[in-house]
């Protein structure tokens, strides 16, 4: 199609306009309101007892939904993309629940599952392990939320470097694990690497599935994102500047994984 | 090492018979070519010998040895793809140090045998590039150097030349003859270009549906072929009189003796020292025939003269009315093509 420059620029303009307002606009105003006061005040909003708490609760929680969504992740991959088992194809479809089922729905779920009257919640809280209404049921709801990302980064990734050079291996007297980590997994590291970046991104945002599994009190079980909730809920000036405060928190954390993840596993320049 | 390939069978899902009763003896130190179209097997039986592929039944012997459940790694073997499949995240030396470093030997050991590799293939300045950075015929080198590193009994080529340009291609195949003859390393090459075959190879198995056709040396299976297939595969037919002979033997004349066929000839091509000549047959079917210029000359050959067709005893192999296609019957522009 050959388009006129007039009609080129005209629809630049219109994405990044679109971009702007929706995507960058939002996001500066949270900067701009954080520190509108100066850093001394923003730094004394996130470090708080109650907001120091749920800094580490959401490291925590994203500490071991990360590292178990990515090892899983790349198992499910390697199963869904190399194998040949029939139950691959019902694998693929259960994989995408947490995408399509509501994050609320998620977490009444868990509590129907892992509550005081649910199916296994008495087993565990006669044993002194209550779930529900404790972080190891935020943990749950989050790896529950988070379990595709990673998956979905890979698979594409294994299937377009394709067999070969797991075969080459083999025949040069390479063992399935000694190929694993020789070569398939630092052929697919670019989709490991955005894969954990999105699953990190999304344990230390998710709010939905957290909020009903979680008792709510502060410095206990409540996370980063329902302290900016509970914040914004503050009457007055202060629970606002409080909550734009946290916001920027979480979004430093996740640029912080994102930016150490593009040093990790740069993007390859070859095809 | 001597391959021995027995009664094999394959199949791929329910329906393609990918290979059927095949016995195939690779003697030690051989350079055996697998050559046929593609859906011919070839492949399928060389993934077979790797370990790549498990056969449904028949045994594999590599050195006498029953391998056909020992796994690829086991195997001794040394293969490479015809997409090279290199390492892409590794150097050309890592690539070439893969499967000595798998062996866990000695950095220094390590080190000179690569070095050595890379001297051999002409790469020693390319050793800290990443394949990507290579020519597709040098990466198709420091793939046969990561083959010969860890000493394979037996060499498994697949199409190695296949994704090459043609000039590259013809380099590298006098390349690993000359690289044969200095390192005896039992070879087998799967390719489905016959002069490739026919260069490189002193053992020619022909493959076609799944089995195998013909084994024998170059000139055997040109001259002797055993099948039409053979005759077809391995070089261009004509047919004259119902019968199927290779354009280069057959004569021209202006003299009638006894029984010759009668034709007009409606096309010269001149191509160099070789002459095309197409014939119109009695029976208004296309001929061709290959003459030096040497002869064309001598005969004095015009567009639209009649000329007398010999068609020579020895050499013909089938009748044209069983080999529909495969034949100069259709006004093709070139048959060669039309049949490899």
């Amino acid at each position: 199609m050959v388009t006129r420059p007039v009609w080129k620029y005209s629809l630049r303009a219109v994405a990044l306009a679109y971009l702007a307002v929706l995507l960058l606009a939002p996001v500066v105003f949270i900067f701009i309101k954080t520190f509108e006061h100066g850093f001394s005040t923003a730094w004394s909003y996130v470090t708080t007892p109650a907001a120091i708490s749920a800094f580490w609760l959401s490291v925590l929680i994203a500490a071991i939904a990360v590292p178990l969504n990515t090892i899983f992740g790349v198992g499910t991959a390697l199963v869904l993309v190399r194998s040949k088992t029939r139950g691959r194809k019902i694998l693929d479809a259960l994989i995408d629940i947490p995408f399509v089922v509501s994050p609320v729905i998620i977490g009444l779920s868990l509590i129907l599952v892992y509550g005081l009257h649910g199916w296994f919640g008495p087993w565990f809280i006669d044993r002194g392990i209550p779930i529900i209404f404790n972080p190891l049921g935020m943990i749950l709801a989050t790896v529950f939320v988070s379990l595709p990302f990673c998956v979905r980064e890979v698979a594409p990734v294994l299937m377009e470097i394709g067999t070969e050079q797991e075969q080459a291996a083999a025949t040069l007297g390479a063992s399935s694990w000694q190929t694993f980590w020789r070569v398939t997994l630092p052929s697919i590291r670019t989709g490991v690497a955005y894969g954990v970046v999105l699953t990190t991104a999304r344990a230390l945002g998710e709010i939905g599935a957290v909020a009903v599994v979680s008792s709510n009190v502060l410095g206990s079980t409540v996370s980063l994102p329902l302290l900016v909730k509970y914040r914004t809920q503050v009457p007055g000036p202060g629970g606002i500047s409080a909550a734009y405060a946290t916001g920027t928190e979480l979004a430093v954390m996740s640029l912080i994984v994102l930016i150490g993840m593009t040093l990790l596993a740069p993007q390859r320049k070859d095809a | 090492m001597r391959i021995d390939a027995e009664a094999i069978n394959k199949r791929f899902g329910e329906g393609f018979v990918a290979l059927e009763d095949v016995t195939l003896e690779v003697p030690e130190g051989s350079l055996t070519a697998l050559l046929g179209p593609s859906g011919s097997g070839k492949s399928t039986l060389l993934r077979i010998m790797a370990g790549l592929e498990t056969p449904d039944s028949g045994v594999i012997k590599i050195a006498g040895n029953d391998v056909t459940h020992a796994r690829p790694q086991e195997r001794g073997i040394g293969f490479v793809f015809q997409h090279y499949a290199a390492f892409a995240h590794m150097t050309v030396r890592d690539n070439v140090a893969f499967g000595l470093k798998i062996r866990k030997r000695p950095k220094s050991e390590v080190r000179a045998k690569v070095d050595e590799l890379l001297d051999l293939v002409g790469l020693t300045q390319w050793g800290g590039q990443r394949p990507h950075q290579l020519s597709g015929g040098q990466r198709q080198r420091m793939a046969l150097a990561r083959a010969l590193a860890i000493e394979p009994r037996v060499l498994l080529l697949d199409e190695p030349f296949g994704a090459l340009d043609a000039n590259v291609r013809t380099e590298l195949r006098r390349w690993l003859r000359r690289l044969h003859d200095e390192q005896h390393v039992t070879t087998v090459l799967v390719t489905h270009d016959q002069e490739e075959a026919m260069e490189v190879a002193d053992t020619i198995a022909v493959m076609n549906k799944g089995r195998i056709e013909q084994v024998g040396s170059p000139r055997d299976v040109y001259d002797q072929p055993a099948t039409d297939f053979v005759m077809s595969f391995l070089g261009p037919i004509s047919a004259v009189d119902g019968k199927l002979v290779r354009p280069h033997d057959i004569s021209l004349s202006h003299d009638p003796s006894g029984g010759d066929v009668r034709a007009t000839v409606k096309r010269i091509v001149h191509l160099g020292f070789e002459v095309r000549i197409e014939l119109v047959m009695p029976d208004q079917s296309i001929s061709r025939v290959q003459l030096t210029r040497g002869q064309t000359a001598e005969l004095g050959l015009t567009e639209g003269q009649e000329v007398y067709v010999h068609p020579p005893e020895s050499k013909v192999i089938g009748r044209a009315d069983e080999h529909p296609g495969a034949l100069g019957a259709s006004d093709d522009d070139t048959l060669s093509e039309a049949i490899v």
